[in-house]
């Protein structure tokens, strides 16, 4: 299978911490990917480079074909209109209402008239489980789970070929994160997307992925399928799927052993 | 050797700092010169930065006007005072002081709130949601308040002008009973166009340093709640002090030729 997505060597450092170090993933096209790790592990900067947010230091990455580093964006605004993104909190426009902010591709870039834009908005709404008695609220009025789908909504309006799901269940309770991980499957299915989802959360990885990657101080150290990774003997996967305190994996900022035997004691 | 890094950190800092905020004003003007154009939150900032922005400078320049009428007539010789206080009141009010105050009196209002939304939208993920969506940042969240306070501030200058000559007419006509007449027509006559003209030009420079700051800082806080604080202060405190430089520097340009 041909890669929709393909990052190599890709180097990016703040200052003196050097943040992604050599990080190498392929997505193939209409893959489920999820990349987990730790806090502090490089997830969100990898998802930013790859969104164009950030510039690598150095590196490669490839998307549908197209290398996207060092391209101004105006010239990867083809790659843009082929992508839709759900972040962490939503990032709804507050001075909008919903509809606006679900058709705000259309509206903005395709010239949509008020009418087009309203249906786009309804049909999306519709496709995350919400009425269109939400159209016109702002994102202000909404609940934690409301403002998720909305996002939701607005990462697939147009159809992308491909979404970004940004730990797409961090903050929300146990219904709610079932809801949203059959909602991204479901979307997922029905647009046949390639996705790529940042996550710690174990649930989220057992329910949307076909591949998954474990992301450890800047590299991928480890990859594989779901029976893998219940099979794998990898003691930082293990350390990490378990939520386990002890292990290779270094907590970051604490002194760990000095912490748990300061609880002891 | 600590105090000579401290040094050294503050000059970088500055340096950096300056080349960040000529980079940001060169991206601003080249989304000001390319379509697209967002003409309708254009019109939105004009009301919300200059409409909104009326009641404030009005009553800032009338009061000032009123107080500058009281110390020439006061501070200065009573006799012919009628002439004295009509044409320095004028001349102050539309040279310096209406420009000028009314330029502070909006950096207060429109580069805190400027700073504040546009902070919030940074701490929030909103601006990378716009880029996401194929939305440049600097023509839909930039260009339209520049171009709106840019707009707007000569206009806000005019009314500052006019209220503050008015708020020297009502001191001068109640409290010392000049004629009423005589002292618009000694206004008139001695007031030039270019008193007025280099007072609006001053309005406008102001205008675009007032929403300058206020995006620039916006777009560049980070950390949350107190990063927005921050940002928000910079703002106001970086848009004031530009503006009494820029005065400084435009006055001496216009008025020294």
């Amino acid at each position: 299978m041909t890669d929709k997505i393909s990052l190599a060597n890709v180097h990016k450092r703040f200052g003196t911490k050097e943040v992604l170090r050599g990080l190498t993933l392929n997505i193939e096209k209409g893959q489920s990917m999820v990349v987990i790790g730790g806090s502090g592990s490089g997830k969100s900067v990898m998802l930013k480079s790859i969104l164009g947010l950030l510039t690598p230091d150095s590196g490669s990455i490839v998307i549908d074909g197209q290398e996207t580093v060092g391209l101004a964006r105006e010239k990867r605004s083809a790659i843009d209109a082929q992508i839709g993104m759900l972040f962490q909190n939503g990032a709804l426009f507050d001075s909008l209402p919903v509809w606006k902010n679900v058709a705000f591709r259309g509206i903005q870039n395709e010239g949509m008239n008020e009418d087009e834009a309203r249906q786009i908005g309804k049909q999306a709404l519709r496709r995350v489980g919400l009425g269109e008695e939400l159209l016109d609220l702002f994102p202000g009025a909404l609940s934690g789970g409301m403002h998720k789908r909305v996002g939701l909504a607005r990462a697939i309006a147009s159809s992308p070929e491909i979404i970004f799901f940004d730990e797409p269940t961090t903050g929300l309770d146990p219904i709610m994160t079932d809801v949203i991980n059959h909602l991204i499957q479901d979307c997922v299915q029905d647009l046949g997307a390639t996705t790529l989802t940042i996550t710690h959360d174990m649930t989220s990885v057992r329910a949307i992925a076909d591949k998954t990657a474990l992301l450890y101080k800047g590299e991928i150290i480890w990859h594989g399928d779901q029976a893998a990774l219940d099979a794998s003997k990898d003691p930082f996967l293990h350390q990490f799927i378990h939520g386990l305190a002890h292990g290779p994996i270094e907590v970051e900022g604490q002194q760990l052993e000095a912490a748990i035997a300061g609880l002891d004691s | 050797m600590a105090a000579l890094a401290t040094i050294g950190r503050f000059f970088l800092g500055f340096f950096a700092q300056t080349g960040q905020l000529a980079i940001f004003i060169g991206q601003t003007l080249m989304a000001l010169a390319r379509p697209p154009f967002y003409f309708r939150m254009i019109g939105q900032q004009m009301l919300r930065i200059g409409y909104f922005s009326l009641p404030v400078v009005a009553l800032t320049s009338f009061f000032t006007g009123g107080a500058l009428a009281i110390q020439i007539y006061y501070g200065g010789n009573q006799f012919n005072s009628e002439a004295i206080v009509s044409s320095i009141v004028a001349l102050g009010i539309t040279r310096e002081l209406g420009p000028v105050l009314g330029g502070l009196m909006v950096a207060g209002r429109v580069s805190a709130a400027i700073a504040a939304e546009i902070g919030t939208m940074r701490v929030t993920e909103q601006i990378d949601a716009l880029t996401t969506l194929s939305t440049n940042p600097y023509k839909y969240l930039v260009a339209p308040r520049v171009i709106a306070a840019t707009l707007c501030m000569p206009l806000l200058a005019l009314v500052a002008d006019i209220l503050g000559i008015f708020g020297g007419f009502v001191v001068g006509t109640q409290s010392f009973d000049f004629n009423a007449a005589i002292y618009v027509q000694r206004t008139f006559s001695f007031l030039q166009f270019d008193d007025v003209a280099s007072g609006l030009i001053k309005a406008a420079v102001f205008g675009f340093i007032i929403a300058i700051m206020g995006c620039y800082n916006g777009y560049h806080s980070k950390g949350g709640a107190q990063g927005v604080g921050r940002a928000t202060t910079n703002a106001v405190v970086s848009a004031s002090i530009l503006i009494l430089a820029a005065n400084y520097l435009m006055t001496a340009l216009l008025f020294s030729s």
